[in-house]
């Protein structure tokens, strides 16, 4: 009984004191929900390492935001989407969640918006790559922040027509973000003028890629495109690097690949591949400062989906602190007039389908004479401007655009 | 026309043979474990693909920390990971001796669950990489394929030490007796075997071909915690097919189904996951004891 | 008569549970709590390991969402579909599995739903890896709209009670009976001219109808189907929640999903969040090793001691 009363004196001093600082700001606080996977297979692209990023633009703002205290909570979904829908749910019913962060893996974020979009909560989407988010699949209240496959498609696709790898051999996943990318790169081929001969359609996860490569060579084609991801990239590219694939005269071409792909590919075997990234740590001084920063509480340097969710997380209190409220039409409203101005997005603009429209960049791996060190991996080749990569709002198809 | 059959130049065909076989040569070696530790034990050793994992993380890690090489890792990592497995018999599989062998599937499960839950926190999920020695990087024109000596090499490791293991058991005094501890341990050990220590050692020697197969696994897939995981349950499928804890059941198995499973790649790729269980249930209902089982 | 006391007793705090604790935690509780209680049907009551259930309840999931979703099926229907068709799956998967048993019925099992699971990855209308998403909840009868999580926990606790009933009675009857007999001595439950096999096989299939019922009614609750229903990992979690709680036992199983789901979700946002899968292992190991009758076991085991 006692305890009762002293948490219910708390809790009413604290909104007290709150209330005092702001008004506006619903139950005195803003939370942001952060929910990754932390132990499984994306733990190293997205994981802890973005709970430290989110965390480090928390930091910037000197942990309050217009009078009142920003606080995280980070939640492991183990890539169960019922374990982020419970999640989700109970943050904003019961923990006055603010706002949700990170999420990757498609099906986590799906089912994130679907309790983002009854609750008329922001959802900051940085994992995820299925373009279905801001087109079918999209809320008002979702936010795609840091890439898609319709940009890797671009990227990486026209860069390597242009360079004369117009005939492209596809390695699939049998599953739906393998065939969407497929699909967009196919497109992205066919409209410079490649042609696309066929594709291989692989289990998910497959153990072996050998019989696939062979499949690969044979059809002749001058690039093999892989629409797949993770260890099944990993796995496919050390088997056309053991099977001389390489050697004889044909391109691979990694749609979707982050910097611990290529660490544990290793560099002998990845030089030369061309990847379409969001983010490099080594691209100029700021990104270079932040990095630093980032390695020194991880150990690791951040990828693109750790320093997309450090953006997205910084311009949403950002547009917090400029309108004095954490009321979620309000502050929406202003994230999409403000630009996207940090070290990871130059100028970015918030669609409303929304898509955050940014540069992407075309990079390559270092061979390894040219590195200088663990992390000293790519080079920058090109620079994809972002209505390049992310296409017209006219192409989106979601409905409440 | 004679140079294509069914649609596929023959080359391709034969591609997809040798490159069947290569991947029965895993399957023969993790299965074949399988059945050494079925035979003595009678379990189903669930962490088989974690320990297969080990194998492939002790050689990359020999290689990193100690700077041992390849060959040196093809017996040392097999050593450590027996050893590891001889610890976890004795001090865990052990204490299940006398309750239904169920148990130690479970309690192998756990364990799987726990190195592989520990390694994706000790050395991230993304893995190690790892290159083929230098003595075996390159390859040979077939005519009808480009074999890289690595694979080649693989087949003929795995298929040497399934022979051995082979001999091991059906042809030396100690496979009799480790024979006669199935069929009967304690007459055996009225006889004056030491039967516990026989099965420490069986469960050890099929940790360490586990292992071995991971070792020869790791120049080319992804050293990563997660790399059994979703193997083991095709050996297991295989072993089923082949009929539990027989030797020459789990090799013939194993490289036939590798073979199988190649074929399946060109003909309809997206079965390739599923033809093993297909097969197994075709098997089940013709000889439900597997194919060189006995039934039970 | 204590039993019956103490089922009033749970009872009674299951229904004014939302008031105290978050519904949606407490109805995806209820769902693993069915769905362990209908595997324990098979392995505790039946002898009979399946490392394969997560076909059933994620092939209800499926097949509910799809109904809901795209069929516009009202709840209660989709649900039924949901739970029937696991149940026809679980007849093509028994008739294959019961002729064998112990470690070979466990591996089949696991295979069969491997096949299953490899389905729901390429199929086009489970959405892959993406799962099937916004499934819309709907109403109870029409009338009262699911939406609102108190009435869908009244409804999920409905569909839990309904279920457990059916298991408890098909335990105490004479089938289960003739099924524990079956366990305990094959041999000789088939020279007193049991139909062994068919026992066993219907017993699979009840176990598999109301696996799926958990899983379709999962379905609705959070909206969406995965293939994390379906994972071979969703088989080896029912087996710890079932060996946990106590093999065998009505209630253990219930208690067991309660502890394993309390657990998942206090580590998933606790220092501990990225070793999910090592606490469950460690947890597993432990209960093989040192504490196999569960904690209903262990506690039934205490109380026959002490009086």
């Amino acid at each position: 009984m006692t305890l009762k009363k002293t948490l219910i004196a708390g809790v009413s001093a604290a909104s007290l004191l709150c209330g005092a600082a702001s008004a506006e700001i619903s139950d005195g606080v803003v939370k942001i929900g952060l929910m990754s996977d932390m132990s499984g297979t994306y733990s190293d692209v997205a994981g802890e390492g973005a709970a430290v990023a989110a965390q480090m633009a928390i930091e910037e703002f000197g942990g309050t935001v217009a009078g009142a205290p920003i606080e995280i909570v980070t939640a492991d979904h183990q890539n169960k989407a019922d374990i982020a829908a419970n999640k989700a749910r109970e943050w904003a019913d019961t923990g006055q969640v603010d706002a949700f962060a990170e999420l990757v893996t498609t099906s986590v974020a799906l089912a994130v918006f679907e309790v983002a979009k009854q609750q008329n909560k922001i959802a900051l989407v940085s994992g995820s790559a299925s373009s279905p988010l801001t087109n079918e699949a999209c809320i008002p209240t979702g936010l795609h922040w840091t890439y898609n496959t319709r940009a890797l498609a671009v990227g990486t696709g026209s860069a390597i027509v242009k360079e004369g790898g117009d005939s492209w051999y596809f390695l699939t996943a049998d599953y739906a973000f393998g065939e969407a990318l497929e699909r967009d790169v196919s497109a992205v081929v066919e409209a410079s003028g490649g042609t696309v001969l066929g594709s291989a359609k692989h289990p998910f996860p497959a153990s072996d890629f050998s019989s696939f490569i062979l499949q690969a060579q044979a059809s002749g084609a001058k690039v093999i495109g892989l629409a797949n991801a993770g260890a099944d990239t990993v796995n496919a590219i050390k088997a056309a690097n053991e099977f001389g694939v390489v050697a004889a005269g044909q391109k691979i071409a990694g749609l979707l690949v982050f910097m611990p792909n290529v660490k544990s590919i290793g560099q002998d075997v990845a030089q030369g591949l061309q990847m379409t990234v969001s983010f490099y740590w080594d691209m100029d001084d700021e990104t270079r400062a932040w990095s630093q920063k980032f390695y020194e509480k991880t150990g690791k340097m951040p990828t693109g989906i750790q320093a997309g969710t450090y953006s997205s997380v910084l311009h949403y209190l950002k547009a917090i602190e400029a309108t004095g409220t954490d009321d979620t039409d309000t502050v929406l409203a202003k994230m999409r007039e403000m630009p996207v101005e940090d070290m990871f997005a130059k100028g970015g603009t918030l669609r409303t389908d929304g898509r955050m429209v940014h540069d992407m960049y075309l990079a390559e791996v270092k061979k390894p004479s040219e590195s200088e060190g663990e992390w000293d991996l790519l080079k920058i080749v090109r620079t994809i401007p972002g209505e390049e990569a992310y296409g017209p709002l006219s192409e989106s198809t979601c409905p409440t655009k | 026309m004679l140079t294509d059959l069914l649609g596929f130049p023959p080359q391709v065909l034969f591609g997809q043979l040798l490159l069947g076989l290569i991947n029965g040569a895993f399957y023969a070696v993790l299965s074949l474990g399988l059945a050494v530790i079925f035979g003595l034990l009678n379990i189903v050793n669930f962490a088989h693909g974690a320990l297969y994992m080990l194998g492939a993380f002790a050689t990359a890690g020999l290689t990193t920390y100690f700077g041992i090489g390849y060959w040196g890792a093809l017996i040392l990592a097999p050593l450590i990971v027996g050893a590891i497995g001889m610890l976890i018999e004795r001090f865990l599989l052990r204490r299940l001796s006398g309750v239904d062998h169920l148990y130690g599937l479970l309690l192998t499960f756990g364990l799987a669950l726990v190195i592989e839950g520990s390694f994706v926190k000790l050395f991230g999920s993304s893995g190690l990489p790892y290159a083929p020695p230098p003595q075996l990087m390159g390859g040979v024109n077939l005519g009808f394929m480009f074999l890289p000596w690595y694979r080649g090499w693989v087949v003929l490791a795995a298929v040497v030490m399934c022979l051995v293991t082979w001999y091991i058991f059906e042809k030396t005094k100690i496979g009799a007796y480790l024979r006669a501890g199935t069929e009967n341990p304690k007459l055996l050990q009225a006889f004056g075997v030491n039967v516990p220590l026989l099965t420490t050692l069986a469960y050890g020697y099929g940790v360490a071909l586990a292992a071995f197969a991971g070792v020869l696994a790791a120049p080319i897939t992804q050293v990563s915690p997660l790399m059994g995981s979703n193997l083991i349950i095709v050996v297991f499928a295989v072993v089923v097919i082949g009929g539990m804890g027989s030797i020459m059941g789990a090799i013939v198995t194993g490289l036939s189904m590798g073979v199988i499973e190649g074929l399946t790649k060109v003909f309809w790729p997206e079965a390739s996951a599923t033809v093993i269980f297909a097969v197994m249930a075709i098997v089940l209902v013709l000889r439900p004891a597997g194919l060189f089982g006995n039934a039970t | 008569m204590n039993t019956k006391l103490a089922y009033l007793i749970a009872f009674a705090l299951l229904l004014v549970a939302p008031l105290v604790l978050y519904p949606v935690f407490l109805m995806k509780l209820l769902c693993f709590a069915l769905f362990a209680s209908a595997f324990n049907l098979i392995l505790g009551f039946g002898g009979l390991l399946s490392f394969g259930h997560a076909a059933f309840f994620g092939g209800a999931a499926y097949i509910t969402g799809h109904a809901l979703k795209v069929w516009g099926l009202p709840t209660e229907l989709g649900i039924l579909i949901g739970a029937l068709s696991a149940g026809v799956l679980g007849l093509a998967i028994g008739l294959l599995a019961i002729r064998r048993q112990g470690i070979y019925f466990a591996m089949i099992t696991l295979a069969m739903a491997q096949m299953v699971y490899f389905f729901f990855i390429s199929a086009d209308f489970s959405g892959g890896e993406n799962g099937l998403q916004g499934v819309p909840r709907g109403s109870f009868l029409g009338l009262v709209d699911l939406q609102n999580n108190t009435a869908m926990y009244y409804f999920v606790l409905g569909v839990f009670v309904l279920g457990y009933f059916l298991i408890a009675r098909a335990v105490h009857s004479p089938f289960g009976q003739v099924l524990s007999a079956i366990r305990d001595n094959e041999a000789r439950a088939k020279s007193l001219g049991y139909d062994v096999e068919r026992y066993k096989l219907l017993a699979f299939v009840l176990s598999a109808t109301i696996a799926g019922l958990a899983g379709a009614t999962k379905t609705v609750v959070f909206q969406l189907a995965s293939l994390t229903d379906a994972h071979w990992h969703m088989s080896g979690e029912v087996v710890l929640m079932t060996l946990l709680g106590g093999l065998g036992t009505i209630a253990g199983p219930a208690i067991g999903a309660g502890i394993i789901v309390t657990l998942q979700n206090t580590l998933a946002s606790g220092p501990l969040s990225s070793w999910v899968p090592v606490v469950l292992g460690l947890i597993f190991v432990l209960c093989v090793l040192a504490f196999r009758r569960g904690v209903v076991g262990e506690i039934q085991a205490l109380i026959r001691k002490s009086f």
